[in-house]
Parts: C-alpha cells; structure tokens; sequence
C-alpha cells in the first residue's frame, strides 16, 4: 500500500495545514518509507497484549478544586497577534444572516 | 581556580559563602557566551536580565540573605521552556511574530515550573538554547534559527534536539543547562557532546510551562559537566507540582548523596541488543575498556536480554507523531506567534495558512504521519498496534531489573556525524536514537556520561555510556553514573 500525493493532501486537509503540490509529492514519498518501516511491527503478535496508555509513576489523582489568579489578561493579549481589550479577533464563522 | 574551571557545586557554595559575586560569575559566561557565537547555540543571550538578577542576588547576600542551593549559577535553558517576558520560540518560526516588520519572539506571560524552582535556589537563566524545531529531531538541523555546531569540531552536528544546550555546557558557555528528552533528546546530545545529560523518570519532572511535543514520554532533565552537579539540578528540579497532573508525589530522593555510594556489589545489566550490528566498532571499544574497568573496582555484570528493543523506533515514530499532532494543533494563527491572513475570511483558511508558513518540513511531517496513524481506518493497524508494543517493551525493562540495578549500554551508535549528512534521509536520522527510544517509551530514567573518545577522520569526538534504571530509581542511577565518571576520570 503506496502513500499518494492525494493521501498526502487529504491528510493534510485533517491536519489544517496548508501543503504546496510539490510539497505533497516529496512527504508521499517519505512517509511511505516510513509507514513501510513501522509495519515491522507487524511481526510480533499482541492479541492478547493490552495496550500502554501513559507510564506515569503514580495514579494521576484529581487536584483539589481551588480558585487561584489566573494570567493577567492584558498581557497574554499583548502577545495575540490579533486582539482588542475584549479577546482574540478570528475571522467570521458564525453565519448571523 | 578561574571561574571557566568550577562546576555548579562550586559555583554555588563560594557565592552562597560571599567569596565570589554573583555578578562576576555572570561577566564571565556572557563573555564566554559572546565568543561562542558561531556555535549558533542559542537564541537569546539574557544579557540585561542575567547581570540584574546578579546585582539583586549580590545586594540580597550583602544585606544577609541566603542565596538557595544553586546561589550565582548560570543556566542556559532550552528554548521550548517558557520564561517569563524573555523570548520562547521552540526553535521555529511557529512563535514568532513580526513586529514593525521584524520577527520577534513570543515572550510567556509565565514562568515553567522548573524555572520558578530554578529561581527560587539562587540560579540565574542566562539565555535560551536552540534546538530542533519543537524537539524533532537529532541532529539540531530542524531548527528555524539554523544549525548548532558541535564545539569539538564545528563541521559536525551536536546531537538533538536539545543541541544548543548540550553544546553551550561544553563549550563552557554556562555550568549547566536545562533541555527536554522525548525520544533521547538530552542524552544524545549529551553523548555527542561529551557532557552528562539525565532523564528522569516520565513523571520525576514538571512539564507545565514546556512546550509540548509527546505528552506520555516528555520529560525535562539537566545537562552539567560532572555528574554531582546534575544531581544537585535534579534535587531542585524534582517534585509533585499541582500544575501537571502526571507528576509524581513520590518523595524525591537524595541523589547528590547516592553519588557517593560504592561500587561494590552494584549489578549491572548488559542488554546484548544494544552490543549489535549498528554499533560502530571503535564506539563499542570505548564502551569495552569501561567495563573491565569497572568489573575491577567492583561491579558485577550480568547478560540480559531486552527482546523488543527492535522494534522502538517503529512504536516511538507512531506514537510520538499521533501525540505530536495533537499537541501542536494549539499553533493555529489565533493565540500567539505566527499568522497568515492571506486568503479571504475563512477560519479554516487562517489555521491552514498559519501552519503552512510557520512548522518546518520536518514538523509538517510529523503531524501528517501522525494524523495519519490516527485517521479513520488506521488508527488499530498503527496506533492501537503501537501501543500494544509499547507494553512488550514495558515488559522487557520490568523483567531484567528484578536482575539488576541498572543496565550500561551505548547512548548512540556512532560519534557526531557531519552536518548535511542524514538530513535528506528522515529514517537515517531516526536510526540515531535506537538506544535511548525503548527507555523513553518505559518511562524509565536513563542518563548520559562521558566515558572516552574515538578518533574519526583526524577528529577527536566524544563518547557517551548510556545507564538506565527502573521507574523512580534515579538514585541507582546516580550511584552508578559517579561511578562511571571516577573510573574514566582515573584512566
């Protein structure tokens, strides 16, 4: 099973992030070398194998639900590169109409 | 002893006791940083910065304050951990801005918590590190801000991807530095260096503040010259923080006292995996000539085996990647850093082009596998697989440590190779991590230690031993690597 520029695009698409026509058909290339690679394992038989989720050291316990001060708004909005005083500014995607 | 010879410990204790300033400590590493430019190891010099919080600790040690466990130390931070007001890039142009037409980096509005902890002991963050883009990568090649040269001959990589880090603390540039291991990320680099560079155990470690790149295996850790002072840095360092919930509460252990623990009667594991096919010869001569001499002061080896250590560089890429396009979905034009605006009012179309012009080749390739490996169809063949395999390899690690304390084995299979020599092959480049991906994916702690050199083409090239412990057993870890470094030191 060969990666297409096409899978390339679709994926792509999923991914939001824009790929130039040429840039699709070098990353279908490499990441069919690398899929074809991954599916060595493929040799090892894991029916009865339970997957791993996390390794953390200890069970992750709830914090406890405590109001504490949250960043300064304006200064995290000062970083935005669109913003006024009330928040981020995105294009329109809600249709009013 | 001039300054350029003392190492953390040193550094702190005649600050701490008033014998040396703050201030000329930090004269010096800037200097040192001014002449190591062209090593292109870091991306912002906190030149202001580090020389007022010199002044403020001096006033604060002159009106009788004690200065914390690491009073006058220099650090160089890698550059996917977030300071407070100073630039944070993450090696890409992802978090850059223009402003007035120039590309400026974003500055958090926060500290990480290690930096906090740092602070909060006397050390003084002297610049940021660069690094592969968003701590992709081996070879520090990826990075938007160019490639880090390797101190020890400037036509060769450093390793990655906390490069900048590892090459600073060699080059002298700064007694220690913080980076970020993922797949090998601090060790590698460590190795090719030739500096000492700890893992911790995933968990050990605060994440909160580092930009995140694979959730279930990030973890930060120390890069120093001499093993102790790693072990001071991770005393501070570690630790239950409320702010990342997969920190541990587990006590954190004395590992500055576990390096001077004996020898004697330490079992150490030596996988036969790690001794094969790959590993250059003259890597394996370095590692040879370590053994026996540590077999003579003490220790004792035992073969192990660890079955599955083939198969993670296939598990790590699927996992890492699935996890990475996650993560870096929170780059999207809106918040911080880049955003393209070109085309029409689309939200779509801002993300779109937003991420098209800010990652890399080698980022866009990570988020495309990654959200292939988890698209509709795919996700049981290569995720749920992935995962499956990651437990085998957990299996592995659990049963030769009811054998042995730790395990020895090579932290890469060559010395640093040549700028432009992998990068146009991304499976080349992913070989270089084999011996340090199966303990990422374990979660287990694993550290780096200089343990000789080899000659390859007229270059004289560090060599790195790698030691790996179980979950939580960074002072096993400690113990056997001052051992290590005693043995190397006398030979």
């Amino acid at each position: 099973m060969a990666i297409t520029p096409m899978d390339v695009l679709h994926v792509a698409r999923l991914a939001r992030l824009e790929l130039g026509a040429d840039e699709a058909e070098g990353m279908a290339r490499e990441l069919d070398a690398i899929l074809v690679y991954v599916n060595k394992l493929d040799e090892l038989d894991t029916k009865d194998v339970e997957p791993t989720l996390q390794v953390s050291a200890d069970r992750m316990p709830f914090r406890p639900d405590v109001v504490v001060p949250s960043l300064d708004k304006r200064e995290v909005l000062a970083q935005a590169p669109r913003a006024d005083d009330a928040g981020f500014l995105v294009p329109g995607f809600v249709d009013e109409t | 002893m001039s300054i350029a010879d003392l190492n953390t410990l040193e550094i702190a204790a005649r600050v701490g006791q008033g014998d040396l300033s703050a201030s000329a400590v930090i004269s010096h590493f800037l200097a040192a940083t001014a002449e190591h430019a062209d090593l292109n190891a870091t991306t912002f010099v906190a030149v202001a910065e580090a020389q007022e919080r010199a002044e403020d600790l001096d006033r604060a040690r002159a009106a009788g304050a004690r200065l914390g466990r690491l009073a006058g130390v220099p650090i160089v931070v890698k550059d996917a951990i977030c300071t407070r007001g100073l630039p944070t890039t993450s090696g890409s142009k992802m978090l850059s801005r223009l402003v007035d037409g120039k590309p400026e980096g974003w500055r958090p509005p926060y500290d990480a918590t290690v930096i906090e902890r740092l602070l909060a002991e006397g050390a003084v963050i002297l610049a940021k590190a660069n690094m592969d883009e968003f701590a992709m990568g081996s070879s520090n090649e990826n990075s938007a801000y160019g490639p880090v040269k390797n101190p020890r001959d400037k036509t060769r990589i450093p390793g990655g991807s906390s490069g900048g880090s590892a090459a600073a603390v060699a080059a002298g540039m700064a007694p220690a530095a913080l980076g970020s291991d993922t797949g090998g990320s601090i060790r590698q680099p460590a190795s090719l260096c030739g500096v000492v560079g700890v893992k911790p155990t995933f968990g050990r470690v605060s994440r909160y503040g580092l930009v995140a790149y694979a959730s279930s295996l990030d973890q930060i850790g120390p890069l120093t010259r001499d093993v102790r002072s790693s072990a001071r840095l991770l005393e501070v360092l570690a630790g239950f923080d409320g702010k990342d919930s997969t920190s541990s509460a587990a006590p954190v252990g004395r590992y500055e006292a576990a390096c001077e623990q004996p020898t004697r009667g330490l079992r150490v594991g030596l996988p036969r995996e790690y001794f094969g096919e790959g590993l250059d010869p003259d890597v394996r001569g370095v590692l040879d000539e370590l053994i026996a001499a540590w077999k003579v002061a003490g220790a004792e080896f035992v073969p192990v085996c660890l079955p599955h250590t083939d198969y993670g560089i296939a598990t790590y890429y699927v996992l890492a990647t699935a996890e990475a396009s996650t993560n870096l979905s929170r780059f999207d034009g809106v918040r911080f850093g880049l955003r393209v605006e070109a085309r029409g009012a689309d939200l779509d179309a801002l993300y779109a082009a937003s991420r098209g012009a800010g990652f890399g080749p080698e980022v866009k390739r990570r988020i495309l596998l990654g959200t292939y490996v988890l698209s509709a169809g795919y996700y049981d063949a290569y995720y749920g697989k992935a995962q499956r395999v990651r437990t085998l390899i957990c299996e592995d690690f659990e049963r030769v440590f009811a054998q042995v304390d730790v395990l020895l084995t090579p932290t890469s299979p060559t010395a640093a190779f040549r700028l432009g020599e992998r990068n146009q092959d991304p499976l080349s480049m992913y070989m270089a991590d084999v011996y340090t991906l199966p303990a990422s994916l374990a979660g287990i702690p694993g550290v780096s230690v200089p343990c000789g050199d080899v000659v390859v083409d007229g270059s004289k090239l560090p060599v790195g031993v790698q030691l790996l412990a179980p979950r939580l057993g960074e002072e096993a870890l400690f113990r056997a690597a001052a051992a290590v470094e005693s043995i190397v030191s006398r030979s």
